[in-house]
């Protein structure tokens, strides 16, 4: 038995954006009105019912819950650690150098509201990991870059400048695990579906 | 087999090297449900409820392919024995496939018009004619597209994912596929950072920090 994937003809984003970017999927979510309790623990959050991309993952709900859960408390457990709006530039530079325009859009506006830098973000957007942000969100972006790229190339150089520019060690593995959990993000929003572009361009 | 069964109980701290009340311990302890969680993600690809829709053999052998293209690391090496256990013929033709197709990323084409002064080029891998006899047409096209997702997810289109259907995978079981390969994209990159960051020593004091920053 051979399926066939689904078929959009929504116009694909431009680049990477702030604006909202849409995102459509390949395969078929399970329906709505299909979904039983397990699905439910997978979503953890009802109201991500709503979503074709979390009931798309939802044919696996196990995976989808932990897969929920370490990504809340790596990005909004913020009682201590890393500032939020620092935890969002390294998903956001994580989904620039991986190329997942859709995950950007996200993060480049958490990150420009956390941080109230829209225009740093938006540099950041448009000329990728080369832009001068200053030194403490170069060395995010760095360390960021040196954990999506294979072979792996984070190593203690890049510890010791995220130190320099007055990270504790405690928001240095807050930097390792939003940057590490963005190469599981994008892979996913990459290969399951595809953006679409915002309302103002299309 | 689960993490339990081998007597493991954390996988990341096998792989970054954690002992108790070391300071990386200490770091990992401070977010109880990252650490909890990552580990509850290992757990529900490799002991599932069900592998119906992708084989525990198999989901060994994709996680050794990925790994080992990822980095050659304790990770790599983690899943190389896990495969070998599992199934030590075909994990010895997966693990030479991963180590003729290591290349560099991430590379590849954008969509968006607006980006097509970024596309790079590289390798673009095909599991060779011995492997897809081997290993069999299903296990082959997983392959190839674990390699699409650790180096290319910016080519990972439409047509990566009807090849998966054409050659025999269902959509519950691309979903799993997908989650197997891209959480090894994280835990391997977590243990590769906690590795890291034990070789840098001891941090300076909070206020010598400060200072260089101010």
């Amino acid at each position: 038995m051979t399926g066939t994937t689904l078929t959009h003809d929504a116009e694909h984003p431009h680049a990477f954006t702030r604006a909202e970017v849409g995102w459509l999927p390949w395969l078929p979510a399970v329906a709505e009105e299909e979904l039983t309790e397990r699905h439910y623990d997978g979503l953890v959050d009802r109201g991500r019912a709503g979503s074709d991309y979390f009931r798309l993952l939802a044919r696996d709900p196990e995976i989808l819950r932990a897969r929920t859960l370490v990504d809340k408390d790596i990005f909004y457990n913020t009682v201590d650690g890393l500032p939020r709006g620092d935890r969002e530039l390294a998903a956001a530079a994580v989904s620039r150098v991986n190329g997942c325009v859709f995950c950007a859009s996200v993060h480049a506006r958490f990150g420009a509201h956390h941080a109230k830098r829209p225009d740093d973000i938006d540099l950041l957007l448009a000329e990728g990991t080369s832009a001068d942000l200053g030194e403490r969100w170069n060395a995010i972006v760095a360390a960021s870059e040196a954990l999506t790229v294979t072979p792996i190339a984070f190593g203690p150089v890049h510890v010791e400048r995220l130190r320099a520019a007055g990270l504790d060690d405690d928001e240095v593995a807050d930097v390792i695990h939003g940057a590490a959990f963005f190469n599981w993000a994008n892979r996913l929003m990459l290969s399951i579906g595809r953006p679409v572009a915002p309302p103002a361009e299309s | 087999m689960t993490a339990a069964e081998v007597g493991i109980t954390d996988v990341v701290d096998e792989l970054a090297g954690v002992e108790p009340d070391e300071r990386s311990a200490a770091l990992r302890d401070r977010r109880p449900v990252t650490r909890e969680q990552l580990q509850a993600s290992f757990d529900a690809l490799f002991a599932p409820l069900s592998d119906e829709h992708f084989a525990l053999a198999d989901r060994e052998l994709v996680a050794a392919f990925a790994t080992r293209l990822t980095a050659d690391d304790a990770a790599s090496a983690f899943y190389a024995d896990r495969a070998r256990s599992a199934d030590p013929v075909a994990a010895d033709i997966v693990l030479a496939e991963a180590a003729r197709a290591a290349t560099t990323g991430p590379i590849g084409h954008y969509r968006e018009a607006g980006l097509q002064n970024e596309n790079t080029d590289g390798v673009r891998y095909a599991p060779s004619e011995d492997a897809v006899i081997a290993l069999g047409s299903r296990l082959a096209a997983a392959l190839a597209h674990t390699h699409l997702l650790v180096y290319r997810p910016r080519e990972a289109d439409d047509t990566a994912i009807q090849a998966l259907l054409d050659a025999g995978w269902d959509a519950d079981g691309i979903i799993t596929l997908s989650q197997l390969v891209s959480f090894l994209a994280f835990q391997q990159r977590v243990a590769a950072g906690l590795r890291a960051l034990a070789l840098a020593g001891p941090a300076p004091s909070d206020s010598t920090a400060t200072e260089v920053s101010a």
